[in-house]
């Protein structure tokens, strides 16, 4: 019996020591979405950064807030930098989980920043596009409208949606003739609510659901859907690297933000500035495009972006013609109850 | 095998009906497990038969490549590692404690076995929520001793119930003996117990290394960015982007589990031998 | 030694010898379980406990509007409440305000009344300016909210901190004005239906499992002990083999124009299917519910299996060779007679099977399709990405108390230390 206790406090020691050096040294960590994004960010910003001598170790989540929340509780923090959505900039600004940023200490132009001045706790990132896309061997006459994605008749087949309320309800208010300047009015009544489900409801039969960006493009590839809704830079990083025949639709994409974000009490307080500086300067927002096509929020970075790319980003002006921004205070307020409605018109 | 002949035609069609369908089920059980190692070996990355060619790239190219990719690689050596600690402490903790259960007399003994197999009972998502709070405020998320912590925890019914099972079996008076025969208590656990009980433990100790080995809710809660284990890591490839590579990882595992199953039903056998039962 | 008591040799009687050696023993098996039951219980079952607590018990409230909530136990709920209420409301958000605890506020008033979150926020910033009262009309006319008597009949309640909202909800049931309980409004109604789902799908696939591994047990009991044995490897195999690896290979087999698809097809199944007008068409498999039940079925068939076939083994064939010697026919032989033996191998299984099926998260997240994700996806998403820990925690209660009513019954009839492994 004796050994066997031995045993089981060498076993609790060694365990020990795994545990003190899980997590040395002076690296930071910095979380994002996965897939060709990550891989993005890889190229244009960890591995310029790591080869000045710092060290960065990059992980992937799929928005999970909670863990955040809970990080800071517990004050201990494994994730320092955080690639995030509006929402989380938004709510964990206001519920002090996120550093307010200080822009004197990043030393750079907030006004430079497409939406600089509107989270506290945020610094922007890049800008995209939620579009839609198909393959053009399966149509070649392809959809040009949001209508044509909701429209069955002339474009039968399956289609693949964002497992969200987000953009999908905005977008089935417009392709039922709602002006999308009135979207969000619209959307803030219960009638307006019952009006996109009603949409939605038309082409449910033909949905299925992606939940990670990467699943989209794969979607599409495997001929499981003849259009997917997908975030620009994810389906132009097929069309480029991948070379498939698929082609953007920009009608009525919806734009939003994707921002750095700093976990409040994090140790790594100024490793984080110092690389939320970094990636933020104009050469290396514009390398970022050079491997997925999202608008790099520092304007100063547009004279160094590769003409060949300008035309793909969703900030370029012929994108915009009939582009709307998604309303981060709307979703802020109603995002739990639609999403919940959204579950639960989905699982019907 | 020749039939009876005295056998009516019906009982002739429902006697061969059966073996039909028995093995139409055998070939449904097998067949997913079987057709999946093939296609890891595919020179291109799609997932149907014929395959254009073979290749072993998705074990050894590079980028591409189970055995190449540090990715893949990091996450086999963190399993591995996180498996070995938890079933040592899994082992240890559930032996004593089935050796404690197998006395017959001992008060509350239900409550205590439902209590000792609990982790096996509650789902595996309430249980990652609750250790994810747990370790949140003791500090242990994203920590290696979180992990195995964590992995101990829903092992040790495995061991406990493997091990009892052994034990039930078990001839006590073999114990006596060895006390009557002047060895210490320790000595007789050594020299007597533990080698008859010795093929229990190790069954147990391969269910708790599998257990560990294969779980992925718990340690999508708890494991920090460093920690990914092969399951995450297949996890996450699977939901966002199957790449051929994955088929390598299942047809690698395949291959080990075949290898578990030989070892464990070796075992079974040996016991049931030394306890001189008949199979 | 007058009397006739048996005793040892140093003169103590027997009987308590015995019961110190038996108490010594007992002493000592505890002292061998300990180490195992304080770890599980420290490490394992407290953290769950704790965790289930939040399904019940939300603080946010009476932590960030503690004079408010103090107040308003006293207000009847008829009419608004009085200049006092509104005064303790105002200093309770600039403390919040300033504490940066704003949001929790509106985040839990939220889920009772969309849109309170940026109402709470607005009123706080507002509010910051102010310095005096009327507090009334500073709070009302920052957001006209605050004028509807259900709102702070909403606050009120929210103000306990223990609240049964959680749970009401989890069964898709609310709390009106008054208290009274009513269901909610019929486009948010989800988890009734995703309860009755995951029984749906885990009855399902338990049939389905019991169909195919009763005549496969069968066989495997009754044929030559060599033939046995290597059939034996088709079934401890894919049992051996990790969920994970099982549910990646469904993922890849059953993909349009996979490897299942095209069996349909060389088989003829396909083909057959479309004369019929069953489908039309290649077939979808891929993210359907046909897809979910049937990887289930095929990773739950041995847990199914294995238990009827240890009690086969222990059934004598002489019983049956009675029966057909009185003269009944082999299938009224094996129905009467063989059936009923096996029936707590049976139970054990589909027991077993079922209460794992209620439990599955990865492979219906995997393989199925929006509709046919179970109560633990639904307990991940609320816990990870709306992080409603309440929400999280309640679905987690209903779960956790299926399958313990089900263990009870399992344990009832089968006992769970009779659980066999392999």
């Amino acid at each position: 019996m004796k050994k066997l206790s031995i045993l089981f406090a060498a076993a609790l020691l060694a365990g020990t020591a795994f545990a003190t050096s899980a997590r040395a040294g002076d690296e930071l960590t910095v979380v994002s979405w996965g897939g060709s994004y990550s891989e993005s960010q890889r190229k244009a910003f960890y591995e310029p950064y790591n080869a000045a001598g710092n060290k960065v170790t990059e992980a992937e989540y799929n928005g999970e807030v909670a863990k955040i929340k809970a990080m800071v509780e517990a004050k201990a923090i494994t994730w320092d930098v955080i690639d995030a959505d509006t929402a989380t900039g938004l709510q964990g600004c206001a519920e002090g989980v996120l550093e307010t940023i200080d822009w004197d200490k990043l030393g750079l132009d907030r006004s430079k920043f497409i939406g600089g001045d509107l989270l506290d706790c945020a610094v922007p990132n890049i800008v995209y596009g939620t579009i839609f896309g198909y393959d053009t061997t399966k149509l070649p006459e392809g959809p040009t409208t949001i209508n044509d994605f909701f429209d069955l008749a002339k474009f039968p087949g399956k289609r693949g949606i964002f497992k969200n309320p987000t953009v999908n309800l905005e977008w089935a208010l417009i392709a039922d003739g709602v002006d999308a300047k009135d979207v969000y009015t619209m959307l803030s009544t219960p009638e307006g609510v019952d009006r996109a489900f009603k949409k939605l409801d038309t082409i449910k039969s033909e949905i299925i659901f992606w939940e990670a960006g990467a699943q989209a493009p794969q979607l599409l590839a495997d001929g499981q859907v003849v259009m997917v809704s997908a975030w620009n830079g994810r389906l132009q990083t097929a069309i480029d690297a991948d070379k498939k025949p698929f082609k953007i639709v920009w009608d009525h994409q919806g734009l939003d933000w994707d921002w750095w974000v700093i976990t409040k009490g994090t140790p790594k307080l100024e490793e984080a500035y110092r690389f939320i500086a970094f990636a933020s300067q104009p050469e290396r927002m514009a390398d970022q495009t050079n491997y997925i096509a999202y608008g790099p929020a520092n304007k100063d970075a547009i004279p160094n972006v590769n003409p060949m790319t300008l035309p793909n980003l969703p900030t370029a002006p012929d994108n915009l013609k009939t582009a709307f921004n998604v309303d981060p205070q709307f979703w802020a307020d109603h995002g739990d109850e639609l999403k919940e409605r959204f579950n639960a018109w989905l699982a019907k | 095998m020749a039939l009876p002949p005295y056998m009516t035609t019906s009982e002739r069609v429902s006697y061969y009906g059966v073996r039909v369908f028995v093995g139409a089920v055998l070939l449904f059980l097998i067949a997913p497990i079987l057709a999946i190692m093939p296609l890891s070996f595919n020179s291109e990355a799609f997932f149907s038969y014929p395959m254009p060619g073979f290749s072993a790239r998705w074990y050894t190219g590079g980028d591409d490549g189970f055995f190449t990719n540090a990715r893949w690689t990091g996450a086999l050596k963190l399993s591995v590692i996180v498996a070995i600690a938890a079933t040592i402490l899994a082992t240890c903790l559930g032996t004593l404690a089935a050796l404690g259960l197998s006395r017959s007399n001992i008060p509350g003994r239900a409550a205590i076995m439902a209590v000792l197999i609990s982790p096996m009972i509650v789902p595996v998502i309430i249980s990652a929520i609750g250790l994810f709070f747990f370790y949140a405020y003791t500090g242990l998320n994203g920590t290696l001793l979180g992990i195995i912590l964590a992995h101990t925890a829903l092992a040790t019914p495995f061991v406990v119930i493997t091990v009892t099972a052994t034990l039930m079996s078990f001839d006590r008076t073999l114990m006596r003996a060895g006390a009557s025969l002047g060895g210490a208590p320790h000595t007789v656990f050594f020299k007597v117990v533990l080698p008859l009980i010795l093929p229990g433990v190790i069954s147990g100790a391969l269910f708790a290394f599998v257990t560990s080995f294969d779980e992925v809710i718990v340690i999508l809660f708890i494991g920090g960015p460093e920690q990914r284990t092969l399951p995450r890591q297949m996890f996450s490839g699977i939901r966002e982007l199957i790449s051929p590579t994955i088929t390598a990882a299942a047809s690698v595992l395949i291959v080990f589990s075949t290898f578990l199953l030989v070892t464990v039903e070796l075992l079974r056998r040996r016991s049931e031998r030394l306890r001189g039962i008949k199979s | 030694m007058t009397d006739d008591v048996m005793r040892a040799a140093d003169g103590t009687p027997l009987k308590i010898k015995l019961r110190q050696a038996e108490r010594r023993e007992v002493t000592r098996a505890f002292l061998l379980i300990a180490p195992l039951f304080l770890f599980i219980v420290i490490s394992f079952l407290i953290p769950i406990v704790v965790m289930l607590k939040n399904a019940l018990y939300d603080p946010d409230i009476v932590d960030n509007l503690p004079q408010t909530t103090e107040l308003l136990r006293q207000w009847d709920g008829k009419a608004l409440p009085s200049e006092e209420v509104f005064a303790a409301f105002a200093a309770d958000l600039k403390i919040a305000s300033k504490a940066r605890t704003v949001a929790l506020v509106g985040k839990r008033l939220n889920y009772e009344i969309p849109t309170l979150k940026s109402k709470v926020t607005i009123t706080a910033r507002k509010l910051d300016s102010i310095e005096t009262g009327p507090w009334l009309e500073a709070v009302t006319a920052a957001d006209p909210i605050w004028k509807d008597v259900f709102t702070w009949a909403v606050v009120k309640r929210a103000g306990s901190s223990i609240t049964p909202y959680y749970l009401l909800s989890a069964l898709d049931l609310r709390q009106d004005a008054d208290g009274g309980i009513e269901r909610t409004p019929e486009n948010r109604r989800i988890y009734l239906q995703v309860l009755g789902r995951t029984l749906g799908i885990s009855v399902m696939v338990t049939l389905f499992t019991l169909i195919l591994g009763y005549p496969v047990a069968f066989m495997l009991a009754t044929l030559p002990q060599r033939t046995a044995s290597i059939l034996m490897i088709f079934v401890l195999l894919p049992f051996w083999t990790s969920l994970l690896v099982r549910t990646t290979a469904w993922t890849i087999l059953l993909q349009d124009g996979g490897v299942v698809a095209q069996f349909l097809h060389i088989t003829g199944i396909t083909w057959i299917a479309n004369v019929l007008g069953l489908m039309s068409g290649e077939p979808q498999l891929f993210k359907t519910r046909f897809a979910t039940v049937l990887a289930m079925t095929h990773i739950q068939l041995p847990f199914t299996l294995l238990p009827i076939y240890s009690v086969m083994k222990t059934i004598s064939p002489t019983y049956m060779r009675a029966a057909k010697s009185l003269g009944a026919t082999p299938f009224r032989a094996f129905r009467t007679v063989y059936v009923p033996q096996t029936l707590p191998g049976v139970a054990a299984g589909c027991l077993l099977t079922f209460i794992l099926c209620l439990g599955y998260f990865i492979t219906p997240a995997l393989v199925g399709g929006g509709s046919d994700n179970m109560i633990a996806g639904f307990i991940d998403t609320a816990m990870n990405n709306e992080g409603n820990w309440g929400k999280a925690s309640a679905l987690g209660f209903v779960l956790l108390i299926a399958t313990l009513i089900l263990y009870y019954v399992y344990n009832r009839l089968i006992g769970i230390d009779k659980m066999k492994l392999g």
